[in-house]
């Protein structure tokens, strides 16, 4: 039965060799689509794309298994190499993140999909997260926008504007200190959210390229220019700017002091902004500025996580995952995939219509106008794993104890001898 | 030699089957023949896998390449490692606290008053439910600004403390939750051992003049020996799987302060970010050798008690 079968996709595979005869084909077999969006809406939205799929492929048989993101995040390793079982595609997250995987030869090299017309023009934009050795490994399915969530009221009623400059960063935030506040609330138990941070205060201090020589390992923790974006920082640690014990809270437990007013930002990614209305701010109260240039002289870069699909090599029916993955990155999918009812992010298809949501909207406009300096990941998707996890660590106790700065900065530089060897 | 021993039940003797000839010796293995070859294939072959990864410098996915000592040598300099080692003494001997805070609880309730059943019951409680209930409910507890332990501490006038946020104290408070269930299990222990204890014992001390701590430490404790040696075999026990209420309270933070080498070797190997398989099971072999110096002694002793006997 299995050799039958095998047989048929390689005539199947043999019949459909030109892309664009593989859309029209009839698509036959059975098609495994691992998921980690175990959230309500992004799940729903999941299952309407493939609800969709499936009507233009009816003789397919589609199996779907939503995994608990959290989870998904050890199990991939286990169903990546699992033979038979393996999936026919994979959700998971583009650059370096996907890099242990590319490396053990567990994702397929579908740079043959980059080069056809449709996706070639309109994914450029995300070409370069997807892209190892020259070859592109996935693609992607929605990215979000970083920056800085605000409470406008707040700012209103102290008379303050969106800064234009650190200088005006650190004084509106020494205003809002003096009001009885704190300016940014922020829950470091989850260490990522301190990596948002570091993010941006070293692309803004030192610039994007710098910021990936690192990243890479060209640059030494030690270095002085790290050295500065920590002391920018600690301006801000040590004017009261964050909340105080966060080391204890998680992300989403911190998202209440935005909300009752104690704190009056958040450095956060755009899925924040669903649970902040969930909890009764108006869009009159919740508004959104870019991070603001820190040094004049370095371009604005950006971080847009982006999240994507791939085929593992061990798949069995990679041409009904090749034509799955043109489905989901196609203009009309892409427009209402990532609409406000459903994801409620930005479309990686550039015909795509964005959604009327002033968040979106204005995070699409700075991302495409206003970010000339590059589009970062995340600190945890452009930095090897290992790094990510000792820096991030490192950033929590950095934001606690500034004082021991020395200490961390030595202790990171000896990750990373061992990490980039 | 086993034939020899058996009945002779008929004139054709060499005529019945092999088994039947060696059934007594054979019928033993036979039983344990289940039991043996899981504990082989789950347990003592996986010890070794282990011993034999921890030579390797692994990814998990790729290709292995051999280190020799190496991750053990990296070990020795890595100061997570030594936090880790710290973590794990603290918890072997603050857990101990169980055993003598069951034994008063037992002693205290080991009386006939109305409803005395309730009350052991709700004294057992916090064993029953599982520790990732007991892990957020503390976490509650300590929470900085909404948690009742500061609001407690408010009475008096205190500003409050982070448990969980502050590195030196984070590891006390967890282990403080966790002394919570252990302790209604060393109580149970000791209520049954309680009830062995021999009352004409008891009689006659008390007509030698014994009561209260002489009582005690002189007459009830010896007699509840075999409940103390099974109450300190599964709080050792205990304090080393501890593993569930870190992973649930802080996640190993503040800055990894409060980690034990269990929680260190998820997060080295199998976690979000662990990629290290080999420096894991490195980690892995230390925690074994900690728990076989115990589990020698434990078995050792009990090995003594037998031979006495």
């Amino acid at each position: 039965m299995r050799s039958m079968m095998k047989a048929s996709i390689a005539t199947l595979a043999l019949a459909v060799a030109s892309p664009a005869f593989a859309e029209s084909h009839a698509l036959s077999g059975d098609l495994k689509i691992f998921l980690d969006t175990s959230n309500p809406a992004p799940r729903a939205t999941m299952e309407m794309v493939i609800a969709e799929f499936q009507e233009m492929h009816p003789d397919l048989n589609i199996e779907t298994t939503v995994i608990d993101r959290e989870a998904y995040k050890t199990q991939i390793r286990n169903f990546l190499s699992a033979g038979d079982e393996t999936p026919d595609v994979a959700t998971w997250y583009a650059a370096n993140r996907m890099k242990p995987y590319v490396d053990a030869g567990l994702f397929e090299d579908v740079s043959d999909l980059w080069t056809e017309e449709d996706i070639a023009n309109n994914l450029a934009s995300t070409k370069g997260a997807m892209t190892i050795d020259g070859k592109q490994w996935g693609v992607p399915y929605t990215y979000y926008q970083w920056g800085i969530y605000y409470r406008k009221d707040i700012y209103e009623e102290l008379g303050l504007t969106e800064p234009a400059n650190f200088d005006e960063m650190k004084s509106n935030c020494q205003a809002i200190v003096e009001s009885g506040r704190t300016c940014y609330t922020i829950g470091t138990k989850n260490f990522w959210t301190s990596g948002g941070w570091f993010d941006y205060l070293n692309m803004r201090t030192h610039g994007f390229d710098f910021h990936m020589d690192l990243a890479q390992g060209n640059v030494k923790w030690t270095d002085d220019r790290v050295r500065e974006t920590f002391a920018n920082w600690r301006e801000l640690i040590d004017m009261g700017g964050f909340v105080e014990n966060h080391q204890s809270y998680s992300w989403q437990e911190s998202l209440p002091a935005l909300v009752n007013g104690e704190a009056a930002a958040i450095l956060k990614g755009n899925f924040a902004v669903a649970p902040l209305r969930e909890a009764g701010l108006t869009d009159d109260q919740l508004d959104f500025f870019q991070f603001p240039p820190i040094n004049p002289d370095v371009e604005l870069a950006e971080d847009a996580p982006t999240d994507t699909f791939h085929i593992p090599a061990n798949a069995q029916n990679k041409d009904a995952a090749r034509a799955f993955l043109r489905h989901v990155v196609s203009a009309s999918t892409q427009s209402v995939m990532n609409n406000g009812d459903n994801l409620g992010q930005l479309p990686v298809n550039a015909q795509a219509s964005i959604d009327d949501d002033k968040f979106l909207s204005e995070g699409f406009t700075m991302l495409s106008e206003n970010s000339p300096g590059g589009v970062a990941q995340f600190f945890d998707r452009d930095f090897p794993a290992e790094m990510a996890a000792e820096a991030m660590q490192g950033f929590q106790e950095f934001m606690v104890f500034p004082d021991n700065l020395d200490d961390i900065l030595a202790r990171l530089d000896k990750v990373q001898e061992r990490v980039y060897k | 030699m086993t034939t020899a021993a058996l009945p002779t039940t008929g004139p054709d003797r060499g005529g019945r089957s092999w088994y039947k000839r060696n059934e007594i010796a054979v019928t033993p293995w036979l039983f344990l023949a289940p039991a043996i070859l899981f504990f082989a294939v789950y347990v003592i072959f996986p010890i070794f896998q282990s011993i034999n990864i921890s030579f390797y410098d692994w990814d998990g996915l790729g290709e292995a390449t051999y280190v020799g000592l190496g991750n053990y040598a990296e070990l020795m300099d890595d100061g997570a490692f030594e936090v880790s080692l710290w973590n794990n003494v603290k918890w072997l001997v603050f857990y101990l606290l169980a055993i003598p805070g069951g034994l008063f609880i037992a002693l205290f309730l080991n009386q006939t008053v109305t409803g005395i059943r309730i009350y052991k019951s709700l004294f057992f409680f916090p064993f029953v439910i599982s520790q990732v209930v007991v892990g957020l409910v503390f976490s509650w507890f300590y929470l900085p600004n909404e948690g009742l332990l500061n609001a407690i501490l408010g009475w008096f006038g205190s500003d409050g403390i982070n448990v969980l946020g502050d590195p030196t104290l984070a590891t006390y408070g967890i282990i403080a939750a966790g002394l919570w269930p252990q302790t209604a299990y060393c109580m149970i222990l000791y209520l049954t051992g309680l009830n062995a204890v021999d009352p004409e014992q008891v009689e006659a001390a008390r007509l030698d003049g014994a009561k209260g701590w002489k009582m005690l430490w002189y007459v009830i404790v010896p007699q509840l020996k075999p409940a103390t040696f099974i109450a300190f075999v599964v709080t050792i026990i205990g304090a080393l799987r501890s593993f569930d209420l870190i992973s649930i309270m802080t996640n190993g933070g503040p800055f990894g302060q409060t980690r034990v080498l269990s929680y260190y070797m998820f997060e080295k190997a199998l976690s979000e970010y662990g990629f290290r398989m080999g420096y894991g099971a490195a980690i892995a072999v230390v925690l074994f050798l900690i728990m076989m110096i115990f589990i020698a002694y434990f078995l050792w002793s009990m090995w003594k008690e037998e031979k006495a006997r």
